[in-house]
């Protein structure tokens, strides 16, 4: 049908598949064999951390490289799933920890996270392009203000602390190792998803939907319901993150998803690149030490600028190594420049 | 609802639409009536025993409109480089933050305010024609690569500012003549002898307001009544058939963003001496900029100035009566706007 | 290509193979970590905090128990996760087994909490004043030589009561753990000395916008009570005087500290004459107050006068270097000796003696203060009277103290 559309990026793809077969291989196994090597410290607070926020960024990675809709709501759909393993799971904050256990209040936390994603999706998804980024921009704000002020449900500004891990098959899962097998099972069964997704009916529908809705419309394909839907997928990935990252942390409270953590997530993306799955963990191994270890080598005083200064330059050199994201969006740009826009879908 | 709004508008009646409009207009005239009287009757204890006071009412009342004023004057700049350049400008806050500094430093060392103001106007306008010209013009038509870049650009601003202004809070003092409190003639309680307790609220504020409705009507006779305006109001419709009238695009741009980071920087030394110049405040009034252009309608002075109203309004409202969720009801109108009109209240239909 | 070799190098970092170099540690030095807020709003609180470690490290020529101290500092931006954050990676990766910090209420309770699970490592606290970092559910290993946000307020419910006659009240507070404990702490003697509290407001932290709140308190009150800090602070403040509000204020310990004190407007108006209690007082002409200000003033860009901040790291830092003298620099058997020195710990502090209780929460002078202008036209807390060693619970009986529940919002109340 619409095969004609996919036919640029089709060599991308492959060439891609070409080099990641062996490269999988040896970051398969490299990954496994790394507790081996790293400290306890390595292997949760880098490693583990890392992997987390990988997912939330490849969270929004699905969102943005498939569907071109940039959100910055992403850290607030984890936040959800971990507020829920905070006000249903167990908790010393004496509020809530309605002590269900991990097996119940974890997929039932990831599931109100992807409802939650639905829901922001839909409200995003009646405007198109760049507004995606100013609504989801608001809510994320909206969110984090709330959860701060509201004490019967959100415990306001301290949040939630004492959150544990299971312990389950004769493991704590929050020990370094295990805790880090945990979070590798997770990344690496939320990246083959993605990569998986993407080349399956509905990532192709997607993707074309991104590059002409107008004309999938017309078709007879619902694109609202099929961004919803995306959503709904990217809420599953961030959740199961948020999940992991109460349980990381031991804690939550509105820091964790403030508009700091929000355009964190952004930044992990696009440093990373939006053109490929891997791209979001590549981002997150960079920031994340990056962040570490500012400190023992410029200061925490100038962080910020270090980052900002970084991510500029990515954002304006965007060399190969940051996964084309433009090639992605610069096509669709020149095809149906702002002029043509007034065709019912666009701003 | 219509019948009573047609009868002395016969020539229009039959176009559905405007019935509409003057339906709305009835509910206006009685939402005005209300508050007339909500502004001017004595009240009677069961409204006292639900609003507080009339004294809390009548403040927050007035000091919503206080605030809209600051937010238009910061949201129009942001929804007029939106509505013609198609760039989201996610460092207004930035350039708000700035301004109010710059003023502050210029005000303190010159000793007049009034410099201050021209001051924040002027170096942000600069400011953003340098943004405009060096980096934007190169990303035109990108509108994603724009808004990444200026959100690493209030990454690195609001870094370097804490770096040269450290966390302090600054406050921009206004001279003498705007300075104290104003009697104003509504009445918010008897004195057991009989005398009037009038309320008093303080004279700088009303002057905000003021200030926002001279550059709204300014804004508004420029776009509408002169040759530029024309030509703004034509790229936002169509920015190729502008440029091919042989308008000098870039030149309507530069003076359009120029304007825009001018009026953040003017909103931020006027909202620096209402209130407090801190970090953090760039987040808060990009934060506004976006809920306020969000519900008013991208690109659009009178959504600015609608929206502007709504969300200041609800916020003060929200802060006295139910400080918890305040935040809650700015983000229920967004969404209920979003959902009715995803547009925006005047923006134009998708 | 470039991509997968890229990944490499940065899993390659993320190895741990240049972590050597930072965690290799000479034989004869001791780690302190210094965990306080250098990033974010609060840096210049956070870097107060460190001239006053770093003052106490000074006095004692960077030397504990013979032994050279290397300060390890963590950053954090004030909030509770990025704090643990901070404190796991100076135990975990950096190796410290003494940690001074954290700077906020919250971020100790957070701190407090990890603590417990790193048994062999000690935290001292830095400036963070939380009922409960120390008071319920406490961590063996967690200390605390400053004093918390209740007890900073000792002796101003019963001075607004009795001295100043101020019948009813009125309180505005940010809406967090940290100003629920300084309005319990005026409340509990305000109350006991027979005072109503009619309207209590809390506000969103960061809320600019005061006048609707101004608005809505009572005309009737004596006086206010206001426990804000930094820009909110101002923010209310100067909103008060351009709204005309007449009624006098009373301070919570960083309404009317140093930061606010300072900031240009027109404050100075509805300030003077305030009065607030705090563990510091700017006019404090003890001798030994007045060594620690000019010892304190050696440091790099230094204040006119220390702020708390500086204060409580001080004496947390102090402690943690007198208690490692005590037991030799040895705390080979986790620490066990060293905190059990660190408990028997009492010693004199510019500000008066300071031991701990059975909770390991200090017990401390306090000092009631009122806001004057000095000789040149400054704005300085003078120092009204000295509340002698007030514990944590304010001189009420322990298990009565408990029964007034925890700290919130509603909790104390007497309307």
């Amino acid at each position: 049908m619409t095969l004609a559309a996919f036919t640029p990026a089709a060599p991308v793809r492959k060439s891609w598949f070409e080099r990641l077969g062996i490269g999988h291989v040896l970051l398969g196994a490299f990954l496994l064999l790394y507790p081996l090597i790293a400290s306890d410290f390595f292997l949760t607070t880098i490693g583990g951390y890392s992997m987390i926020l990988g997912m939330i960024a490849l969270s929004l990675m699905l969102l943005a490289g498939y569907g071109g809709m940039v959100s910055l709501a992403q850290i607030t759909i984890a936040g959800v799933a971990a507020y829920v393993i905070a006000i249903f799971g167990e908790n010393n904050s004496n509020v809530h920890g309605f002590g269900w256990p991990w097996w119940i209040a974890a997929p039932f936390g990831i599931f109100l996270a992807a409802l939650f994603s639905a829901m922001f999706g839909w409200i995003a998804v009646r405007t198109e392009g760049i507004y995606t980024i100013m609504i989801t921009l608001a809510i994320a704000t909206a969110s984090f203000y709330f959860a701060q002020q509201n004490y019967t449900l959100f415990n306001g500004f301290p949040g939630y602390s004492g959150l544990r891990a299971p312990e389950a098959f004769g493991l704590y899962w929050r020990e370094p190792r295990p805790f880090y097998y945990l979070c590798l099972a997770c990344a690496a069964l939320a990246y083959a998803a993605v990569l998986y997704g993407s080349r399956s009916t509905f990532g192709l529908t997607l993707q074309a939907i991104r590059d002409n809705p107008r004309r999938m419309r017309a078709i007879g394909y619902d694109v609202t319901a099929h961004k919803v839907f995306a959503w709904f997928l990217s809420g599953l990935i961030a959740g199961t993150a948020g999940v992991l990252l109460a349980w990381f942390n031991g804690r939550i409270s509105p820091g964790t998803i403030a508009v700091g953590p929000a355009i964190n997530i952004l930044i992990i993306a696009i440093i990373g690149g939006l053109r490929h799955p891997i791209g979001p963990f590549l981002g997150a191994v960079v920031v994340v030490l990056m962040q570490t270890f500012a400190i023992d080598i410029v200061g925490a005083e100038r962080f910020n600028t270090l980052i900002g200064l970084f991510f500029l330059v990515i954002v304006f050199v965007s060399p190969d190594g940051i996964l084309g994201l433009w090639e992605r969006f610069k096509p669709s740009q020149d095809r149906d420049g702002w002029h043509s826009r007034p065709d019912g879908t666009g701003v | 609802m219509s019948q009573p709004g047609s009868t002395d508008r016969d020539p229009f009646a039959p176009s559905p639409g405007l019935t509409r409009g003057q339906g709305w207009g009835v509910v206006a005239l009685f939402a005005a009536a209300l508050l007339l009287w909500l502004f001017f009757a004595q009240w009677p204890d069961w409204l006292d025993a639900i609003l507080l006071s009339k004294k809390a009412f009548l403040s927050a009342i007035l000091n919503g409109l206080t605030l809209a004023g600051l937010y238009f004057l910061v949201a129009s700049g942001f929804t007029l480089v939106f509505g013609l350049m198609r760039n989201v400008n996610l460092a207004h806050g930035s350039l708000y933050l700035l301004g109010a500094y710059i003023g502050y430093e210029v005000a303190t060392w010159s000793g007049y305010w009034l410099l201050g103001v021209v001051a924040g106007f002027v170096v942000m306008a600069v400011i953003g024609l340098v943004m405009q010209v060096l980096v934007f013009r190169r990303l035109e038509g990108d509108d994603l690569r724009q808004t990444l870049v200026t959100i690493g650009i209030s990454i690195v601003a609001a870094d370097l500012m804490l770096a040269g202004w450290t966390g302090a809070t600054y406050q921009i003092l206004v001279p003498e003549w705007l300075d104290g409190a104003v009697k104003t003639p509504f009445v918010t309680a008897y004195r057991s002898n009989g005398a009037a307790v009038f309320l008093t609220y303080p004279f700088y504020r009303l002057v905000v307001l003021l200030v926002a409705i001279v550059i709204g009507i300014g804004l508004w006779l420029m776009l509408n009544r002169t040759r530029i305006g024309m030509m703004i109001r034509a790229g936002v419709d169509d920015r190729e058939m502008l440029s091919a009238s042989g308008a000098n695009v870039h030149v309507i741009f530069a003076f359009v963003f120029a304007l825009g980071a001018g009026l953040a920087g003017l909103a931020g030394v006027v909202g620096g001496s209402a209130l407090s110049v801190a970090p953090g405040e760039d987040v808060r009034y990009l934060l506004a900029s976006l809920v306020v252009v969000i519900v008013g309608g991208m690109g659009s002075i009178t959504g600015a100035a609608i929206g502007a109203l709504i969300i200041g309004l609800a916020e003060q409202i929200g802060l006295v009566y139910f400080p918890t969720y305040g935040v809650v009801l700015t983000f229920v109108i967004m969404v209920v706007v979003l959902a009715v009109r995803p547009q925006g209240i005047m923006g134009r239909s998708l | 290509m470039s991509i997968t070799r890229r990944t490499m190098l940065a899993l390659a970092l993320a190895t741990g193979l240049v972590a050597p170099s930072i965690t290799m540690a000479q034989a004869e030095t001791v780690k302190i970590g210094l965990l306080a807020t250098f990033e974010g709003a609060f840096t210049v609180l956070g870097e107060d905090g460190e001239r006053g470690a770093m003052t106490a490290v000074d006095e004692f020529g960077s030397k504990a128990a013979g032994m050279d101290i290397e300060i390890v500092k963590g950053s954090s931006d004030a909030s509770p996760d990025s704090a643990v954050r901070a404190a796991r990676k100076l135990v975990e990766q950096d190796g410290v087994k003494i940690l001074v910090g954290p700077l906020s209420g919250d971020e100790g309770i957070a701190v407090k909490e990890y603590a417990k699970t790193q048994p062999d490592v000690t935290f001292i606290n830095g400036s963070s004043a939380a009922q409960d970092t120390t008071f319920r559910e406490p961590a063996e290993n967690f200390f605390r030589f400053s004093t918390d946000g209740a007890q900073w307020m000792a002796g101003l419910g019963t001075y607004a009561y009795n001295d100043k006659g101020y019948k009813t009240v009125a309180t505005v507070a940010e809406d967090y753990s940290f100003p629920y404990t300084q309005v319990f702490g005026f409340m509990a003697e305000f109350c006991k000395a027979g005072g109503k509290v009619p309207s209590k407001s809390w506000v969103p932290i960061g809320n600019k916008d005061y006048s609707s709140v101004i608005a809505a308190i009572p005309d009737d009150v004596d006086a206010i009570y206001v426990a804000l800090g930094g820009a909110d602070a101002v923010n209310f403040l100067s909103q008060y005087q351009q709204s005309g509000g007449q009624a006098p204020l009373i301070g919570g310990s960083i309404t009317v500290d140093q930061t606010v004190l300072t900031s240009k407007g027109k404050l100075r108006d509805v300030l003077i004459g305030t009065p607030a209690a705090g563990p510091t007082a700017d006019t404090n002409d003890s001798q030994a107050w007045k060594d620690f200000v000019e010892a304190y003033k050696k440091q790099p860009g230094a204040f006119p006068s220390p702020s708390l901040f500086a204060h409580a790291y001080y004496i947390g830092m102090k402690a943690a270097i007198l208690a490692l003298d005590e037991v030799g620099g040895d705390l080979s058997d986790g620490g066990k000796k060293y905190r059990e020195a660190l408990a028997k710990l009492s010693f004199d502090t510019p500000t008066g003696k300071v031991s701990l209780d059975a909770n390991r929460n200090a017990i401390a002078d306090i000092y009631l203060t009122e806001v004057t202008e000095d000789a040149d036209g400054n704005l300085v807390n003078k120092m009204i009277q000295t509340v002698q060693q007030v514990n944590q619970t304010l001189g009420i009986d322990e298990a009565e103290f408990r029964a007034l529940g925890a700290v919130s919002r509603d909790n104390p109340s007497c309307e």
